[in-house]
């Protein structure tokens, strides 16, 4: 469906604009200025071209992270988002239960990052936890602080248990905004559950999925707080993630260059691969959304 | 039982299981948050066996405490508003109108949050400086538009693509202005979409932490660096820090209850 021609349209679009934007120019071309300068103190500062990109290109610790990184997110998006669009369908239409269950899942959404992980730190711990204990119970040996592979199963509990309720709220909202008109007619042709989910439920959440993807592609590819409080990037750097090196750089040496950089490259990254997924979610089955 | 019914249970089971391990870190918070720190430290324990309020009383009473959450609740509903009332004309030109640059622009804004904050901090706090605003609950309510206002158009244009065009000529046709329209007609089918619009917006500047630190010093302090001062002490106090975790949590439970009918009501076509 064609939309209206009208330049008019951006009238309702210059609030936000201009609300953006006031916070969005300024903070950008000065990380571009740090970027390109070598600074020493107030008003001693030299051009330096792209030095340090050179340098932030060619850190091997940096590009460890990266796949780090890469992965993490990876695994993140496979398995949020089918759990997220799962629960979603179980929840019920109608009744108590509806608020029960939207209320419960908001929870893990409300509690500030760095609680988070202070949370999960007991939560998780041997002696005084319950996940740390239980596991324990079953025979397992399972130390987050010193196996990587312990650590980043913690970590991908807690970020599964922190962020899955996020694809959930979109998910389930998207679903009760499908007009019932759409379910009438396919009971009337007899189309199975599968088919409903298929032909009538995924691609009137095309919207909503849209949303949920990029959010958490981009949310966990920035994510510091809590593995930062968790893990504090070990054992070893088996969980130092981009930000948390960044942090490192840039508040640990107070190399405000090469963090400038690197924040530009990090940040092109993310652009990048997230233009990417909306492209590839606009456009798959475009032929079949009714 | 027939094979429908069948179904049907197990997938409210399945619902149940996880809405039960989505509590448990909860419920350990809840457990701590009632215990003393000595007693969290000293033995495992299912339950609070000597419980204990004297952790909830601390906050209550303590200026530091209460007034982080008063800062927090002012500067996180202004940032609400203001990023609703901004993003949803925005979201129906999106969704329904082609202009000069307008898929530039929706992805533009989602761009925002994709840096990193680390190095933004000190240009943020610089330009906020100049314009006088440091340490008030303003300054953090704009500055969490940076990635609430992107979001809400996001989502908001999202629910509003799935809302067919014929109602909007249907009321044009019958003579409605546009203001008129939209609060009349529009927005009440878009509730759905509003309701989770305005919880997101709620969460993601209740939990947000760098900014409204940076941009504040004590008068605006946000609840969640006044948690922290609880790390840096004389070593951690778990239980006090639970307690603190245990009501951050109240106010935006609270906002999702007001909402909860909006999200599940959805919308029915020929209502209009």
């Amino acid at each position: 469906m064609d939309k209206w021609e009208d330049n008019k349209a951006w009238f309702l679009v210059l609030p936000v604009f201009v609300i953006v934007a006031f916070s969005a120019i300024i903070p950008l071309m000065t990380v571009v200025n740090y970027s390109v300068q070598d600074i020493f103190g107030p008003g001693q500062r030299i051009f330096v071209g792209t030095e340090w990109f050179k340098e932030v290109l060619h850190d091997t610790r940096l590009h460890d992270a990266l796949w780090r990184q890469f992965l993490f997110s990876g695994l993140v998006l496979l398995i949020e988002i089918p759990l997220g669009i799962a629960v979603a369908l179980t929840m019920p239409k109608k009744g108590w239960g509806v608020s029960v269950s939207l209320v419960t899942v908001a929870l893990p959404l409300l509690i500030p990052w760095n609680v988070i992980g202070t949370i999960w730190i007991v939560f998780t711990r041997p002696d005084i936890g319950l996940f740390g204990k239980a596991i324990n119970s079953m025979g397992i040996a399972f130390d987050h602080t010193a196996s990587p592979l312990d650590a980043w199963i913690t970590l991908m509990f807690m970020e599964v248990w922190h962020w899955t309720p996020l694809v959930v709220l979109l998910a389930y909202a998207g679903l009760r905004a499908i007009p019932d008109a759409y379910y009438q007619a396919a009971s009337i042709d007899g189309a199975s559950a599968w088919a409903v989910f298929r032909y009538i439920q995924l691609p009137k959440m095309r919207g909503v999925l849209t949303i949920a993807v990029l959010l958490r592609f981009m949310d966990s590819f920035l994510i510091y707080a809590e593995p930062f409080v968790l893990t504090g990037g070990g054992p070893g750097n088996s969980t130092t993630f981009l930000s948390i090196y960044l942090v490192k750089i840039a508040v640990g040496q107070f190399d405000l260059g090469p963090a400038a950089a690197f924040s530009l490259i990090y940040f092109l990254i993310i652009l990048l691969f997230s233009w990417l997924f909306y492209q590839a979610i606009q456009n798959v089955g475009k032929g079949d959304a009714p | 039982m027939s094979a429908k019914e069948e179904k049907f249970e197990m997938k409210r089971l399945g619902l149940i299981f996880y809405l039960f391990l989505l509590l448990l870190p909860i419920y350990w918070m809840l457990n701590m948050s009632l215990r003393t720190n000595a007693d969290i430290l000293g033995a495992f324990s299912y339950y609070p066996a000597d419980p204990t309020f004297a952790n909830y009383i601390k906050i209550f009473t303590e200026e530091a405490w209460y007034s982080g959450y008063i800062n927090s609740i002012i500067y996180v509903t202004l940032n609400t508003i203001i990023s609703l009332v901004t993003a949803l004309p925005a979201a129906y030109a999106f969704s329904r109108y082609h202009f000069l640059g307008d898929k530039h622009v929706f992805f533009w804004l989602l761009t925002n949050r994709m840096a990193p904050a680390a190095v933004f901090l000190l240009p943020f706090f610089q330009l906020y400086s100049t314009f006088g605003l440091i340490d008030t609950h303003i300054a953090v309510a704009l500055s969490h538009c940076l990635f609430n206002v992107p979001l809400a158009v996001w989502i908001l244009e999202g629910f509003m693509s799935g809302i067919p065009r014929e109602i909007d000529e249907t009321a044009f046709i019958d003579g409605y202005g546009f203001p008129r329209f939209f609060i009349t007609i529009y927005i009440p089918l878009i509730r759905a979409g509003i309701g989770v619009t305005a919880f997101f917006c709620f969460m993601f500047s209740w939990v947000e932490l760098l900014l409204a630190r940076t941009l504040t010093t004590t008068n605006a302090k946000p609840i969640a660096a006044t948690m922290t001062r609880t790390v840096s002490a004389t070593g951690l106090d778990w239980g006090l820090l639970a307690a603190a975790g245990i009501l951050t949590i109240v106010p935006g439970a609270l906002v999702i209850w007001f909402v909860r009918n909006h999200l599940a009501k959805g919308f029915a076509l020929g209502r209009v």
